[in-house]
């Protein structure tokens, strides 16, 4: 709690306004509770104009649109906000009915189930599918949504290495030939639970060969197409039409319209015998209120732009401009010698970082940039392999991206990501031995370059370092594009710096954050150190580009 | 050397005629001289200063190669594999060809079962017009929705556009919720920790921390998921759960998410309760079993059956054992309680008293999604650990601020007016229920009038009726008569409730009566009690 508290203002950053292309990020400051572990963050009042890359807005429906958000608000005006029942219990209106009518017919299967959260979608659907006497076969990386589902199911599970097909089907092979534990008696059934894109890797699921693989041992096929849907294949129909497999081999096809069609819910959609055994036992559709009327017209409306029913063809544009985004940003970042991982047309794009000290400064830093990117370190990824992760939107212009792309290739200077360039490559473990062996065996606690920038850290024994950093990270936070940002040159530059200026207070500021620092990872320096002759060559390297928007939202 | 010479001279005593000086020198010429030579030599080796005396062997570093031959057979008894004694029948391992022939064997069972001609139920009603929550046409029929629970009406109000405005406060709502949908889209586009927190979210998580005068809320963007995230957030393996035998599945499935030592008790029995919670502890004491989390989960109003949970007892029973209290709060938020709070307030617990309280935000609030309130150390808590918090994208803002506005409205004279005449209406219908209705029994009658709950369910009557008494698809069948008639003759919708394979509680079948703020503004109590009275005649009498 207490590591929390100090690196809490990097996640549940709350926002002002429709989570489009530019967001008003609400702005926030430490308020100094009774305890450490109870220290709360409070709101300045001031707004900050950020770059989105992190919201699942796929298609750009997220912020009002010419064509979806007059169409919601005549439906809740027809309908109400809430129809406050299940769908077995009156919850069912026509809308309800065409919306699954359409996502079948959209995803070409016999039939459809909408539900109204993303999450249940798998946590209620999947427990009908599973029972006692199931195998299920999981990717090590699945959502944990379905592991809640397989869970609340009670059959067997298995998990396989991440996209490993020859995994899989040792796995198969084996579970097939040995039965189920103690008793060895065949299984009844075995599921294999995959996802299209997975959110944390960007990476797609090689379904034709899993497809191949099902086909060949008689298992079945569920596919959580949570981030594909809409935003893979080129008429956004999924990673079945990216990878060329017919939808009606998938047995279960998962999705969500949380992210590409900026509504809120899921479907599960396959043949009409599985929707009809769904409508008959799953809780969700029996317990849980219904997708609000509002929120089924947005589906609607969004899905049929994809499928060009407005006669226009903007909706095909957006698929486009959505792949032609993430395709370029990818390649750019690839060029800057990042570790990036993920498919070429995904929209997820995470950066490794290897260095969870580093995660919260970064964040940071590209907050005082003004773009609002997700980092992502334990739990939820491995404690060596926390990255950043940049969601590409289709209604992100070039211009948004080129100015993104250079705040990310300063950062990448000063923090030394570019981990391909340094010939260390590989991540993990072998990755980081490498790295280190090359720079010969230096102990870094502080990358270099980072020496300037970020936010203090309150703790008590850089009571003086906090106190000298005072007027940078206030400016920092104001938001004046440029201060502070950037630190030290490449390099070696900031840890020279550090040493030549021979400063106390810098020797103690880092003494102190090697001892006490886990989580802002750095302290910054001594006043004195941000305007050295080095520091000034690398404020110059900042590029005095900034959008038209932020300079409106500064005055 | 002494002693044989001896011994040779008398030797030499007994053969006079040799000398016996020449005899002794012949045999050490003879005999001794090598052998001195022979131990002189060895002597030279072995001996101190020899290269092969110890002393030298450890002056030279010699003890090295004993130490290293120590080594060396410790290595190799290290690297011994185990003994293992042979198992009798120890199998060889399958081959590829065994494999491949099981493979081929390998007969699934389809995916899902057929849904069977017993267990198939007629689709659910289609709602074809809505005019308001309250009023809506079902099957080419106008009537009143007693399925929907949205109590107060507050998030459904007549359409500018189908009717003129009934009250002001449906349109306040919808203003509401219109102008976010114009600002901020319909989706949230992401997780609440990811760019997904909107400032409304905050506002109303404030708001109904406020009105529940607790400390803290959080919301969820769904009702069944709130509750099966609660549970796995504060208890896992080896924790106690006691549960009524009669909860919901949000709340069996939450149960099993967290993997605890479940127990249940009667339903709705505080006796029962008691001997429960006593047997634990005497097991845990007798066993010496280490302190673990222990929590009561029951809810305020069982949706399954209507009842109200005896809360005060329970409240005071955990306080006694040290349990801590989990109530589910969705059937009787906003209605239930001097104003509004719930049965917890209406059984006279004070807000802080309960850990932990559970809505629907689908119920009186008329929007989608749930919430938790309690101390800001359980909200906290489930900011990193509530799954359905951390890894489900947010409510969706326009459903946020329809919410905080009928929550606004429920806070004002005129909403504490509503909820009262809700509550006065519930209570005229149970007891007209209660009894006098030929063929139906009213679940949970037993309790006395006095309860307030706003959900009915009316059960067949033992023995009573059209195959009364006999399979639960008779009693079923019997119960749709009477809802079609209901909607048919009396312009009344009302559902029968339907149970997953998955719940592990199935109640009888009954018909469910909602009570809502049309049915006690408009004074219709007695029409209601009157056509169900009807109903029940005809269909229950008719079809035998």
């Amino acid at each position: 709690m207490r590591l929390c508290c100090r690196i809490q203002d990097c996640w549940n950053r709350p926002i002002a306004s429709a989570p489009g292309a530019w967001i008003d990020v609400m702005d926030r400051e430490d308020i100094a509770g009774k305890y450490k572990s109870t220290r709360k963050l409070g709101f300045t009042g001031k707004l900050q104009r950020c770059l989105n890359l992190g919201s699942y807005n796929y298609l750009g429906f997220a912020a009002a649109d010419e064509y979806c958000t007059p169409r919601v608000i005549e439906t809740m005006g027809q309908w109400g906000i809430s129809t406050c029942s299940s769908r077995a219990e009156g919850g069912t209106t026509p809308l309800h009915q065409e919306l699954e009518e359409l996502v079948a017919e959209f995803l070409g299967v016999e039939d459809a189930i909408t539900y109204g959260m993303g999450f249940a979608t798998n946590s209620a659907s999947i427990p009908a599918l599973c029972d006692r006497g199931t195998l299920v076969l999981s990717d090590a990386l699945n959502h944990t949504s379905i592991v809640a589902g397989v869970k609340a199911g009670g059959a067997a599970v298995k998990v396989f290495r991440h996209n490993n097909v020859r995994h899989l089907e040792s796995l198969l092979r084996f579970h097939i030939a040995e039965g189920q534990p103690r008793t060895h008696r065949p299984w009844k059934k075995i599921i294999i639970i995959v996802e299209g894109i997975y959110s944390m890797e960007g990476e797609a699921t090689p379904l034709a060969a899993i497809v191949a693989l099902k086909k060949k041992y008689g298992a079945y096929l569920y596919l959580d197409e949570a981030h594909s849907i809409g935003a893979m294949g080129a008429t956004g129909r999924g990673l079945c039409e990216h990878a060329g497999v017919d939808p009606r081999d998938v047995d279960v096809l998962m999705g969500t319209f949380t992210k590409s069609f900026g509504s809120a819910g899921g479907y599960v959609a396959g043949s009409k015998r599985l929707v009809d055994f769904l409508r008959r036992h799953s809780p969700a559709h029996l317990y849980a209120a219904s997708i609000a009327p509002g929120a089924a017209k947005q589906i609607i409306s969004a899905l049929k732009l994809i499928r060009g029913d407005d006669g226009s063809e903007r909706g095909a544009a957006k698929i486009k401009q959505l792949h032609d985004n993430s395709n370029y940003v990818r390649q750019q970042l690839l060029d800057m010698g990042l570790h990036v991982l993920g498919d070429w047309d995904s929209p997820v794009i995470p950066i490794m970082v290897y260095h969870i000290g580093l995660l919260a400064t970064l964040s940071r830093m590209l907050y005082s940039r003004h773009i609002a990117m997700v980092v992502v370190g334990f739990p939820a990824t491995p404690l060596l392999l926390c990255r950043c992760r940049v969601c590409i939107s289709a209604s992100h212009t070039r211009e948004d991206l080129d100015y993104a792309l250079d705040a990310i290739r300063d950062l990448v200077r000063a923090a030394g990501l570019d981990y391909a360039n340094k010939g260390g490559g590989g991540g993990g473990l072998r990755g980081a031995w490498r790295r280190w062996a090359k720079g010969g065996f230096r102990l870094r606690l502080i990358p270099d370059g980072l020496l300037a920038g970020g936010r203090p850290h309150a703790g008590k024994g850089v009571v003086a370092a906090t106190a000298a950093a005072g007027p940078a990270s206030r400016r920092s936070s104001d938001g004046a594009s440029s201060s502070c940002s950037g630190g030290g040159g490449a390099g070696d530059g900031g840890s020279s710096c550090s040493s030549s200026s021979g400063s106390v207070s810098a020797e103690t500021s880092r003494a102190s954050s090697v001892a006490g620092s886990w989580g802002s990872g750095v302290v910054v320096a001594d006043e004195k150190l941000l305007v050295g002759p080095k520091e000034a060559a690398a404020l110059a390297c900042i590029p005095a580009v900034v959008p038209a928007a932020i300079k409106a939202a500064v005055a | 050397m002494r002693s044989p010479a001896l011994s040779l001279n008398a030797l030499a005593g007994s053969l006079r005629d040799l000398d016996a000086a020449q005899i002794i020198l012949a045999i050490q010429a003879l005999r001794l001289r090598p052998i001195r030579e022979a131990w002189r030599e060895f002597w030279d080796i072995f001996g101190p200063g020899g290269k092969l005396h110890p002393g030298w062997f450890i002056e030279h570093q010699g003890h090295l190669f004993i130490e290293g031959g120590l080594m060396a057979i410790i290595l190799v008894l290290f690297f011994q594999s185990g003994y293992r004694p042979k198992k009798e029948q120890e199998e060889e391992p399958l081959t590829e060809k065994e494999i491949d022939e099981l493979c081929r064997e390998w007969k699934p069972e389809p995916l899902v079962p057929d849904v069977t001609e017993e267990d198939r139920l007629p689709d659910p009603p289609v709602i074809e017009e809505w005019e308001s929550s309250h009023w809506v046409t079902v099957a080419g029929r106008r009537a009143l929705n007693l399925a929907a629970a949205d109590f107060l009406g507050l998030g459904n109000d007549p359409a500018v556009q189908v009717a003129p405005p009934r009250s002001a406060r449906g349109v306040r709502v919808r203003a509401a919720a219109r102008a976010t949908v114009e600002r901020y889209g319909v989706g949230s586009c992401g997780p609440r920790g990811f760019y997904g927190t909107f400032d409304v979210h905050l506002q109303l998580e404030h708001d109904l921390a406020a009105f529940m005068g607790e400390e803290e809320a959080i919301i969820y963007s769904y009702d069944i998921a709130t509750i099966a995230s609660v549970i796995p957030a504060f208890a896992s393996r080896a924790d106690i759960l006691v549960m009524d035998e009669g909860c919901s599945y949000p709340i069996q499935q939450g149960a099993k998410l967290s993997r605890a030592r479940v127990y249940t008790f009667r339903h709705n029995d505080a006796a029962d309760l008691e001997a429960l919670l006593e047997r634990i502890e005497a097991e845990e004491r007798r066993e010496r079993k280490p302190l673990v989390r222990k929590m009561i989960v029951v809810e305020g109003v069982y949706s399954n059956t209507g009842e109200v949970a005896p809360l005060k007892r329970i409240h005071e029973l955990k306080e006694r054992h040290k349990y801590r209290l989990c109530v589910e709060e969705t059937h009787s938020f906003g209605v239930m309680g001097p104003t509004g709070r719930g049965a917890c307030e209406a059984a006279g617990l004070r807000p802080g008293q309960v850990e932990i309280i559970c809505a629907s935000m689908s119920g009186a609030l008329g929007s989608v999604g749930g919430f938790c309130v309690g101390h800001s150390e359980v909200c906290d808590h489930q900011r990193l650990c509530g799954q359905g918090y951390c890894f489900s994208a947010s409510l969706p803002p326009y459903l946020a601020t329809a919410a905080i506005e009928a929550l606004r409205i429920l806070g004002t004279p005129d909403g504490q007016l509503l909820a009262s005449k809700v509550r006065a209406a519930s209570s005229a219908l149970r007891a007209a229920l209660a009894s006098g209705v030929p063929g139906l029994r009213l679940a949970g009658a037993a309790a006395g009038p006095g309860a307030a709950s706003p959900v009915l369910h009316l059960h067949l009557a033992p023995g009573a009726g059209a195959g009364g008494g006999g399979g639960g698809a008779a009693a079923a069948g019997a119960l749709r008569r009477v809802a079609d008639a209901l909607l048919n003759e009396h312009g009344l919708f009302v559902v029968m409730p339907r149970y997953s394979v998955l719940d592990e509680v199935h109640p009888p079948p009954s018909v469910k009566i909602v009570v809502n703020a049309a049915l006690a503004e408009e004074g219709r109590v007695e029409q209601v009690a009157h056509a169900v009275r009807e109903a029940a005649a005809g269909a229950l009498l008719s079809g035998s």
